[in-house]
C-alpha cells in the first residue's frame, strides 16, 4: 500500500466513530434530498406524469349495446385518428350500498365496468391495494369511490337481479376515471339489470387530441362508423385533467415547501460534516507535511479522508432513500389520486452525483487551504480553536451572573463560527419544518372540521322525506338509502315530525335544513340554496362578514363570489323553482367546497313556505343515543321519515395522507438536523480533548462538563429555534392561503392564524430539546474522558 | 532538626500516603510496582527518574487522574482511588494545585480567567475569584499580563500563571510534573525558586517531578528516585548553607 493509502487507511481506521458519523450523516442527508427530490417531482404536473404512465384515455365513450352491438363497436378500434383503443367492455350503473366493519354507507350510483384484467394499451389501471378481480364475486372501487373502505368491505346492489353481494378484493385508480368500479366481464354481464339494454365503454387515444376541438373530431369520426344513437354518453381526459388540477393543487406548495426545507437541510449537514472532517485533521496535515508530505499528496489524503465515508453514505443514502420514499409517495399518490408514483431514475443518479459533488467540494477546500498552508502553521494551529475569536462577546458571558461552565459553553459557539453556524442554520430549518408542519396539520384538520362541520351538526338526524327501505339505526351506523326523495315535505308533514321530535324524551333542540336548487339573477343559472331553520349561530367557519340575523342575508362560499363578481356586502337577487323573486344582502363569506362551491346559505323564511328536508337533534346530555333513534324511529315511521345517528366517517383520506406526509418529511429534516448537531459535538469533543482535560484536571466536575457541552447547543437551539419558528410560521401563513385558492376557497383567519404564544414558546424550546437531545451522547463521552488521556492528546 | 517517626507516625500526619500502590497499563511492565511512600505537611519533594520510570504515573494518581491497578492512595485523609469521577473532581479543585510541564492553560481565556478558573468551578463568586486570582497573579509578578492571552507569554510567564492557578483554591498539596522542562534554563531557574520560596515561605507541600537531579537537589527537602516504578531511593536533602540575608527573594520580586 502506498504511504498515501497508509494515511487513507489509517486516518479513517483509527477515527471509526467519526467516519462512522460522517457515513451515516451523508447517508440520511441524501437519503431525505432524494425522497424530496422524488416528491418534488411529482408534484410537478401530476395528473400529466400519471396519464402518461397510464396511457389515460383521450375519450371515454359509451354505447347503447341495443343499436351497436360488441363487434360493431370494436371495430371503431380501426376509425381514421385513433391511435389505440380498449374495450369494448360491459358497463352497468347501480346503486349500491356498502359493509365495513360493521359500519354501512350509502353509495352513490356506481359505473360498474367488466374488465378482465387492469392492464392494456389504454387506460393502464392502477391497482393502488389488494388485487384485480379474479372471479365471481370480487369487485374492485376506484380510489374515487373507496374513501374510508379496504379490500374486505363489501357491496351490495339491490338493483342487480339477485341482490348480490360483492367483495371489495382491490382499490384501483385510473387517471381517467373511466370507471367507479371493476368487475370480471362474466360478472358485469349477471349484474345487468332485468330488461335493461347492455351498455359498452370503449376507450380511446387519438393521434391529436390536445384540444376539445380535436377530441369531439375523433368522437364524429368513431360515432359515424355506428349506427345513430349508439353514443349514450362520453367524457375526455382535459374534464379529469381539470378536475385533478383543482384536488391536487393544494399540495403542491406544501409538498415543495417540504422538499426545499429538506434539500437546504440535507445540504447543510453535508457541508457542516465534511468540512469539519477534514478541518479537525489539520494539525495531522502539518505532521504529514513536516515528513515531506508534498501539498498534492496531503490534500489528496485528507480529502480522501473525508471522501471515502461520505461517498459511502451518500450510496446507502440512495438505498435508504428509496425506501423511505415508498410510502411517502404512496401518500402522494392518495393526496394526488395518481397511479403509483416512483423515485425516477434520474433521481437516483443526480441526486447522489449532487451530493458527492457537495462533498468533494467540501472536502477539497478546507485540503487545499491545510495543503498551502506551511507545515510549522498547521503544527501550530492545530485542533483547537484559533485563541481570540469571538473574545468580546465570551467576555461579556464570562461577565454574566451565570456558573463558569455556562459561560464558557456558551461562548464555544463563537470560537468556531463557521462550524457552528451551519449547525445553527440546519437547527433552525429543523425548527421550521417543525413549526410549518404543526400548523400545517392544525390547518388542514381546521378547515377539514370546517367543511365537514355542517353535516356532522346535532347528535341525530332525521330525514324527512326518507327514500322507501331506510331503516332508522343508531350507534353511528347509517341504513339510509341513497336516492331522490318520495315526495316532497308538506308543512302538515314537517310538523308532524317537528312535533314527534320536540316530545321525543332526550331532544335537546333542532336545526332544520332544505335544499333546493335555485337561480341567481344575472349570475348563475343554478346553484344549491341550503335554508335553515332555528340556526343562531353559524354550522360554517365564517371567512368574512357574519351569520345572518334573520331573512334577506345570504352567506356564500368564496367560489361563489369569485364566479359571480360579488363580494360581502353587495345584492342579488334569487331566483327559485317557483319563480319567486327574492333580494337577498350577501353578509359573510363562508367556508365550503360542496357543489362545486356554488351555494347559497340562507335563513328558511328568506323564501316562504320552505318547509325542512332535515333536522338536526341536539340530545340532552346523557341521553343514550341508539335507544333515542329507536325510540324515535319508531314514531317516525309511519311518518315517512327516518332517524339516524351522526354519521361519521372518520378524516378525509387525503387530509390523511397530507397529515402522515408532514408527520414523515419533519421527521426527516428533524433527524437530519439532530445528526448534524450529534456531529459537530463529536468533532467539537475530539477537537477539545486536550482542553477537556486541563478543565476537568483543574476540577471540573462531569456534571459540569456536560453542562458545558450541552450550554453551547441549548444556546444555538434557543436562537435557531427564535429564527425558526418565526420562518416557519411565516412559511404556513405563505403556503396555507395558496393551498386554499389551489382548492378554490379563502380561508377563515382560525384556520390560518393557528399558532397561540404557548406554542410558539414551545416550538422554540423544541429547537433547543432536539439540540440536547442530539447532543446528549457526545456530552456523555466529554463527560467521561479520562483526565490523564486527555492531557496527553496532542 | 529531623526526629525518626514510626510508619504510624507518619500515615497519622501525612498529607500524601501510598500504599503498595501497582498501576499497569495494558501491556508490558506495570508502570508503577508496589510503590509506598508518605509526604508529610510542608515537605517539598521531589521524583526523579529517567524517561518510563513511572514518576508522571505517581503523580497522576496522587492527583487523582488515574486510578491504581492495586494499593491505595490517601490524599490529605481522603481514599482517592475509591473517589468517583465527580468527586475526584470536587477533591482536586479543593485540595490539590497541578502544574504541568507544558502549562496547560486554555488560549481562549485570559491569564486572569484562567487563574480563577479553579475558584470559579468551586461555585466562588465571580468577583471574589478574579481578586483572589489578580493578588496571586501580582505576587507572583505577572499581574500586568492579567488581561492578556496566555499566547501572548514568555514560557516562564506562562508557567508562573499555571503555579497562580494551581494555588487559587489553596490546596493542600501542589503537584507539579516537570514544571521546567518546557522552559528555558533562565526561565526554568525562575520557577523553580518560585516553587522554593512557596515552600520555605508559605510551607507548602509540594511534589515535584523532575528528571533533573542536581536542580532537584538545590530546591527539595526530600529526594525520590525511581526506577522501572519502583522507589531506588528516598533521601532527606540536607539544607545548604544559608543566603546571603540581605538579598532579594527571586519568586516574589
Amino acid at each position: 500500500m502506498s504511504p498515501l493509502g497508509q494515511v487513507v487507511r489509517a486516518g479513517i481506521s483509527r477515527r471509526r466513530i467519526a467516519a462512522v458519523v460522517t457515513c451515516l450523516s451523508a447517508m440520511v442527508a441524501t437519503a431525505a434530498a432524494v425522497a424530496a427530490t422524488a416528491l418534488m417531482i411529482v408534484s410537478s404536473q401530476p395528473f400529466e406524469h400519471a396519464f402518461a404512465s397510464q396511457q389515460g384515455a383521450d375519450l371515454t365513450a359509451s354505447f347503447d349495446g341495443a343499436k351497436a352491438t360488441p363487434a360493431l363497436i370494436s371495430a371503431t378500434a380501426h376509425a381514421s385518428g385513433v391511435s389505440s383503443s380498449a374495450g369494448p367492455f360491459a358497463q352497468i350503473t347501480l346503486d349500491g350500498q356498502a359493509q365495513w366493519q360493521g359500519a354501512e354507507f350509502g353509495l352513490p350510483v356506481l359505473n360498474v365496468v367488466g374488465r378482465p384484467d387492469p392492464g392494456g394499451p389504454v387506460d393502464d389501471v392502477t391497482v393502488i391495494a389488494g388485487h384485480w378481480v379474479t372471479g365471481p364475486g370480487q369487485i374492485v372501487l376506484s380510489t374515487n369511490q373507496a374513501d374510508g373502505l379496504s379490500p374486505g368491505a363489501t357491496v351490495q346492489f339491490s338493483d342487480a337481479p339477485g341482490d348480490p353481494t360483492l367483495t371489495v378484493v382491490g382499490i384501483a385508480q385510473s387517471v381517467t376515471n373511466t370507471a367507479d368500479a371493476w368487475v370480471t366481464p362474466t360478472e358485469a354481464t349477471a349484474l345487468q339489470p332485468t330488461g335493461s339494454s347492455p351498455e359498452y365503454q370503449m376507450l380511446y387515444r387519438f393521434t391529436q387530441a390536445g384540444t376539445d376541438a380535436q377530441i369531439l373530431a375523433g368522437q364524429a369520426v368513431v360515432t359515424g362508423m355506428l349506427p345513430p344513437g349508439s353514443l349514450v354518453g362520453s367524457t375526455d381526459y382535459l374534464a379529469a385533467q381539470l378536475q385533478a388540477s383543482g384536488s391536487t393543487g393544494p399540495f403542491v406548495p406544501f409538498i415543495v415547501a417540504f422538499g426545499v426545507l429538506g434539500l437546504a437541510t440535507a445540504m447543510l449537514i453535508i457541508i457542516n460534516v465534511v468540512s469539519g472532517a477534514v478541518g479537525s485533521a489539520l494539525h495531522k496535515i502539518g505532521v504529514l507535511k513536516a515528513l515531506g508530505g508534498t501539498p498534492a499528496q496531503v490534500v489528496r489524503a485528507y480529502a480522501m479522508i473525508a471522501l471515502l465515508p461520505s461517498a459511502i453514505g451518500v450510496v446507502l443514502g440512495v438505498v435508504l432513500g428509496n425506501v423511505i420514499a415508498s410510502p411517502m409517495l404512496h401518500n402522494a399518490e392518495i393526496a394526488y389520486n395518481t397511479g403509483s408514483l416512483n423515485v425516477t431514475g434520474w433521481t437516483d443518479v443526480a441526486v447522489p452525483a449532487a451530493a458527492l459533488a457537495v462533498v468533494a467540494l467540501c472536502a477539497v477546500v478546507p485540503a487545499l487551504r491545510a495543503g498551502r498552508m506551511p507545515a510549522n502553521a498547521a503544527l501550530a494551529v492545530g485542533r483547537a480553536p484559533r485563541p481570540g475569536r469571538g473574545r468580546f462577546a465570551r467576555r461579556f458571558l464570562a461577565g454574566l451572573p451565570i456558573p463558569q461552565q455556562v459561560g464558557l459553553g456558551l461562548g464555544t459557539p463563537l470560537t468556531r463560527p463557521a462550524r457552528f453556524l451551519s449547525i445553527a442554520l440546519a437547527l433552525a430549518f429543523g425548527a421550521m419544518t417543525l413549526t410549518f408542519a404543526i400548523g400545517l396539520v392544525s390547518s388542514l384538520n381546521g378547515v377539514n372540521t370546517g367543511i365537514h362541520q355542517a353535516q356532522q351538526l346535532g347528535d341525530v338526524n332525521v330525514l324527512l322525506n326518507a327514500p322507501a327501505g331506510s331503516v332508522s339505526s343508531g350507534g353511528g351506523q347509517v341504513h339510509i338509502k341513497i336516492g331522490p326523495s318520495t315526495s316532497p315535505v308538506t308543512p302538515a308533514g314537517a310538523a308532524a315530525v317537528e312535533s314527534a321530535v320536540t316530545q321525543q324524551s332526550g331532544t335537546a333542540g333542532y336545526i332544520g335544513e332544505s335544499q333546493q336548487q335555485i337561480g341567481v339573477l344575472g349570475k348563475a343559472s343554478s346553484v344549491q340554496a341550503l335554508l335553515y331553520q332555528g340556526a343562531a349561530t353559524s354550522p360554517y367557519q365564517i371567512i368574512s362578514g357574519h351569520w345572518y340575523t334573520g331573512p334577506g342575508q345570504v352567506l356564500v362560499p368564496t367560489r361563489f363570489l369569485q364566479s359571480t363578481g360579488t363580494s360581502v356586502g353587495d345584492s342579488i337577487t334569487l331566483v327559485n323553482s317557483a319563480g319567486t323573486h327574492v333580494s337577498v344582502t350577501i353578509v359573510g363569506e363562508v367556508l365550503l367546497l360542496q357543489d362545486s362551491g356554488m351555494d347559497v346559505i340562507a335563513d328558511a323564511p328568506t323564501f316562504p313556505g320552505t318547509e325542512p328536508t332535515r333536522l338536526f337533534v341536539s340530545l340532552k346530555p346523557g341521553t343514550d343515543e341508539a335507544s333515542y333513534v329507536q325510540s324515535l324511529g319508531n314514531g317516525l315511521d309511519p311518518l315517512g321519515a327516518a332517524a339516524f345517528g351522526n354519521p361519521q366517517r372518520g378524516t378525509n383520506q387525503t387530509i390523511l395522507a397530507m397529515d402522515s406526509l408532514a408527520f414523515v418529511l419533519t421527521l426527516l429534516v428533524v433527524g437530519v438536523a439532530g445528526l448534524g448537531v450529534f456531529n459537530t459535538v463529536m468533532l467539537e469533543v475530539r477537537d477539545r480533548t486536550r482542553e477537556l482535560g486541563i478543565y476537568k484536571a483543574v476540577g471540573m466536575t462531569p456534571r459540569q462538563t456536560v453542562a458545558m457541552v450541552m450550554s453551547a447547543v441549548v444556546a444555538l437551539g434557543i436562537v435557531a429555534g427564535a429564527v425558526g419558528v418565526p420562518a416557519g410560521m411565516a412559511l404556513h401563513d405563505y403556503v396555507i392561503p395558496i393551498m386554499g385558492h389551489a382548492a378554490g376557497t379563502n380561508l377563515p383567519a382560525a384556520d390560518v392564524q393557528v399558532f397561540n404564544l404557548v406554542e410558539e414558546i414551545l416550538l422554540v424550546l423544541a429547537g433547543a430539546a432536539l439540540a440536547v437531545l442530539a447532543a446528549s451522547a457526545p456530552a456523555g463521552w466529554a463527560a467521561r474522558l479520562r483526565t490523564a488521556t486527555a492531557l496527553r492528546t496532542e | 532538626m529531623n526526629v525518626p517517626r514510626t510508619a504510624a507516625a507518619y500515615a497519622e500526619e501525612a498529607v500524601v500516603v501510598l500504599d503498595g500502590v501497582t498501576r499497569r497499563f495494558e501491556a508490558g511492565n506495570p508502570a508503577l510496582d508496589s510503590v509506598s511512600l508518605q509526604v508529610l505537611p510542608g515537605e517539598s519533594v521531589a521524583v526523579l527518574g529517567p524517561s518510563g520510570s513511572g514518576k508522571s504515573t505517581l503523580l497522576n494518581l496522587v492527583a487523582g487522574l488515574d486510578r491504581p491497578t492495586a494499593g491505595q492512595v490517601v490524599v490529605a485523609g481522603r481514599r482517592v482511588d475509591r473517589l468517583g469521577e465527580a468527586q475526584s473532581a470536587r477533591f482536586r479543585r479543593a485540595e490539590i494545585g497541578l502544574v504541568f510541564q507544558f502549562f496547560h492553560l486554555l488560549d481562549e481565556l485570559t491569564v486572569l480567567e484562567n487563574t480563577a478558573l479553579p475558584a470559579r468551578l468551586a461555585g466562588m463568586a465571580r468577583g471574589t475569584a478574579v481578586e483572589r486570582a489578580q493578588t496571586l497573579l501580582d505576587r507572583l509578578g505577572v499581574g500586568r499580563h492579567a488581561r492578556a492571552y496566555p499566547t501572548r507569554l514568555s514560557g516562564g510567564e506562562r508557567q508562573r500563571v499555571a503555579v497562580a492557578r494551581a494555588l487559587v483554591n489553596r490546596p493542600a498539596l501542589l503537584l507539579a510534573d516537570e514544571p521546567t522542562g518546557a522552559l528555558d534554563t533562565a526561565s526554568g531557574e525562575d520557577v523553580k525558586a518560585l516553587l522554593q520560596e512557596l515552600h520555605q515561605e508559605e510551607g507548602q507541600t509540594i511534589i515535584m517531578v523532575t528528571h533533573d537531579a542536581s536542580l532537584a537537589r538545590s530546591y527539595a527537602s526530600r529526594l525520590i528516585r525511581l526506577v522501572d516504578g519502583r522507589i531506588a531511593s528516598d533521601v532527606p536533602v540536607l539544607p545548604a548553607a544559608p543566603a546571603d540575608p540581605g538579598a532579594p527573594s527571586g519568586a516574589f520580586r
